[in-house]
């Protein structure tokens, strides 16, 4: 304000300055928070840390006596308060179990893989019984199998549909609503369109696996009634009211003076739209694809319900997919905690967060320049 | 429709530049050309083809639930329990998840409002607009809301589950039993409150940024503080905003279910939620579990129906009274400056 004050502010008040400063910091700090606390969770298997395998040095039960306390604890892979909570006889129990599945796993050549290892996780493996490497999720199995690229491509390809479906349809909806609806369609068509965004992903969920699933089974033929196209064109639902008001945004704050000046020049309304108006738009609709990209590639509830949730390696569009959001969804409610599964799966949590946070901040950076860029010629 | 109206408009724009004779063809942008302009007619026909079939997307959609929803809503339904079987069509209500969406939405409003109107009171009052930490605040809020739910649901399991429960245990509870180390209504309402944080934000400044300068100037020249100006003028104008804000975030949180699957909603209760350490049944993850966990599919599908219409209504009853109010602050400020 531009009003300066003629005398010293209350102890009281600046108190409350200070405080209303601080609670206003609270987004920063979220931010930071979920950096933190989701990376916390992944960092062993960051570092190498975790080891999932099978055939490990075995130590006879006898032995057990002169283990220390953590030694026992990393050597039954168990955390501290599990350890406390079990008596001498348990313990001498787990310590026979490792015993025994030592013996039967070592007839498994796979055995003695750390699994967990970044190679493992990124790179193509042939197992055993395949006969040729290949990238496998398969976290539920003797040998635990954690390929993450399975994974990267369901994502990127059911956000690809979802994308190649709903931008062109969103931003012809946002320039037709902008720029060349009478008032009247205009006023109406907005709310109409935006309340799409307020219809729960859980829905749209339902309605593609319910509804959409059998009757895109009918007209594709496919063989998997669940697939990356039914997961991709529900997914486009939930983006389109994202990318709709934000371009629509952008191309109303492109000066009306714009316009009447390609008007008076003799261009035709849509002319005066295609080419004076949404080149200075640019920047926004970029923002527009590029939240748009972050929601879909963030989307759980759609995936996870329309996908089908088959780790395959393929990008047809009539395969069962599963997505880095569906598989969390799918899996940590059933993994042990502190296991190498569990801190994978935020590893995977972790790398979508990134993806979503650069594409957030390059929207963001890119309206502020729109912003300023129109403000500035105004 | 306006694709109809399309040719019969171009003729007219172009008409008065035909006419008036000096203006010459040319230049690096050629508007006018002499026959028919297929071009913007088949563009304006394109767009306008495409805000209609998101139009039929919308109207399909919200049809079919209806259509297939609206003869199993009965009072019964909403409001009995599921009584043993949530699968059996004539026995099961949705009482508990009702209860469940609502308590966690509540809780959630009771932790976002401050924080959020706070923020809102900080960037409009007090901040220069220029500095670089109100650019990186603005920033860290715009970046808040694209966060996807599930990594939010992340979040909420690893920092307020297993951190601030698990040292909440350790402190005040010396056996071994977890309390609060366990999801829970009070970890998923905080979860959510996170994740709303900045639809309150920017609901809440935009109805400050509404509000006439000459209102504060007044009251700081009659020699209130800035505070007294901010709570007895400025805040009492923003409520109407402050609402809107609520009112959204409470729609948004309410249809989702990514965030809560790890931190409070529970497959099945037997009783409705006690205390804040209690799971808690949801409207949202309830239509996951009919959609993907039933025993039949085809025998089920009223209770789904009807589910999804319960929380499509809830959700769009929100979202509507939230677009009534914010009209009418925007007239009200408009008719104000």
């Amino acid at each position: 304000m531009g009003l300066r004050r003629g005398h010293r502010a209350k102890p009281l008040e600046w108190m409350a300055e200070k405080f209303i400063f601080l609670v206003s910091l609270s987004a920063i700090l979220m931010i930071f928070l979920i950096f933190i606390f989701i990376g916390r969770e992944a960092l062993p298997v960051v570092f190498g840390k975790m080891n999932t395998a099978l055939l490990q040095k075995v130590i006879p039960v006898s032995q057990m006596d002169k283990m220390t306390e953590l030694q026992l604890c990393d050597y039954l892979g168990l955390t501290t308060e599990q350890f406390k909570s079990m008596d001498h006889e348990t313990l001498k129990m787990l310590m026979e179990l490792k015993v025994e599945t030592t013996k039967t796993s070592s007839e498994n050549k796979d055995a003695s893989i750390n699994t967990a290892q970044w190679r493992y996780l990124l790179g193509p493996y042939q197992w055993s019984g395949y006969s040729r490497p290949e990238y496998i999720w398969q976290p539920v199995s003797e040998v635990p199998k954690y390929n993450i690229v399975p994974l990267i491509v369901g994502s990127l390809k059911i956000t690809l549909v979802a994308l190649l479906f709903s931008v062109p349809m969103a931003l012809g909806a946002a320039i037709y609503v902008s720029q060349l609806a009478r008032p009247r369609v205009r006023e109406i068509g907005k709310p109409l369109i935006e309340l799409l965004a307020g219809i729960p992903s859980v829905v749209l969920g339902f309605f593609a696996l319910i509804v959409m699933a059998s009757a895109l089974q009918s007209i594709f033929g496919s063989q998997s009634r669940l697939n990356a196209l039914c997961a991709g064109l529900a997914l486009g639902f939930s983006v389109i009211p994202v990318v709709f008001s934000i371009a629509e945004d952008a191309l109303t704050s492109v000066p009306r003076s714009y316009v009447q000046a390609a008007l008076a020049l003799g261009a035709s309304q849509w002319k005066a739209a295609w080419q004076v108006v949404l080149p200075a738009a640019l920047p926004g609709v970029f923002a527009a694809v590029a939240l748009g990209f972050g929601r879909a590639i963030g989307e759980t509830m759609i995936v996870l319900m329309a996908s089908g949730n088959a780790s395959l390696l393929s990008w047809s569009m009539f395969d069962s997919t599963r997505t880095i959001t569906a598989t969390i969804a799918a899996e940590l409610g059933e993994v042990v905690f502190g296991s190498a599964h569990y801190r994978i799966l935020f590893l995977i949590g972790v790398l979508v967060f990134l993806v979503t946070f650069l594409t957030n901040l390059a929207a963001d950076l890119v309206m502020h320049r729109l912003k300023g860029s129109i403000e500035g010629k105004k | 429709m306006s694709a109809l109206a399309g040719p019969s408009e171009l003729h007219r724009q172009e008409r008065p530049g035909r006419a008036g004779g000096p203006f010459k063809e040319g230049g690096s942008r050629q508007f006018r050309t002499g026959q028919f302009d297929w071009v913007s007619f088949l563009g304006t026909g394109a767009t306008g083809l495409a805000t209609l079939l998101i139009l039929a997307i919308l109207a399909v959609i919200l049809g079919n639930v209806l259509i297939h929803g609206l003869p199993y809503v009965s009072w019964r339904f909403i409001s009995t329990g599921t009584a043993g079987d949530m699968f059996d069509v004539n026995k099961a209500g949705i009482l508990p998840m009702i209860v469940g969406t609502s308590s966690r939405v509540i809780l959630m409003t009771i932790f976002v409002l401050p924080v959020g109107v706070l923020t809102a009171i900080y960037l409009t009052e007090y901040a220069r607009t220029t500095s670089p930490l109100t650019r990186v605040i603005r920033g860290a809020i715009n970046n808040l809301a694209g966060v996807p739910s599930i990594v939010f649901g992340l979040f909420g399991a690893g920092f307020f589950v297993r951190f601030i429960g698990r040292e909440l245990d350790g402190a005040f509870y010396r056996s071994a039993a977890t309390v609060w180390g366990q999801p829970a209504l009070l970890w998923a309402s905080a979860t959510l409150a996170v994740m709303t944080l900045p639809v309150v934000i920017v609901a809440t400044e935009e109805s400050l940024r509404a509000i006439p300068q000459g209102l504060r100037e007044a009251s700081l020249a009659l020699g209130a503080s800035k505070l007294e100006t901010i709570l007895k003028i400025v805040l009492p104008q923003a409520v109407p905003g402050i609402m809107t804000g609520a009112i959204l975030a409470i729609s948004r949180a309410a249809g989702e279910v990514a965030p809560i699957l790890f931190t409070g909603a529970a497959y099945y209760m037997a009783d409705l939620p006690r205390s804040l350490h209690d799971q808690f049944m949801d409207l949202g993850y309830h239509v996951f579990i009919l959609s993907t966990q039933s025993p039949n599919v085809d025998k089920t599908r009223p209770i789904l129906y009807a589910t999804v219409l319960v929380l499509l209504l809830l959700t769009f009853a929100l979202n509507i009274v939230a677009i009534v109010v914010r009209a009418r602050v925007r007239k009200r400020m408009r008719m104000l400056q």
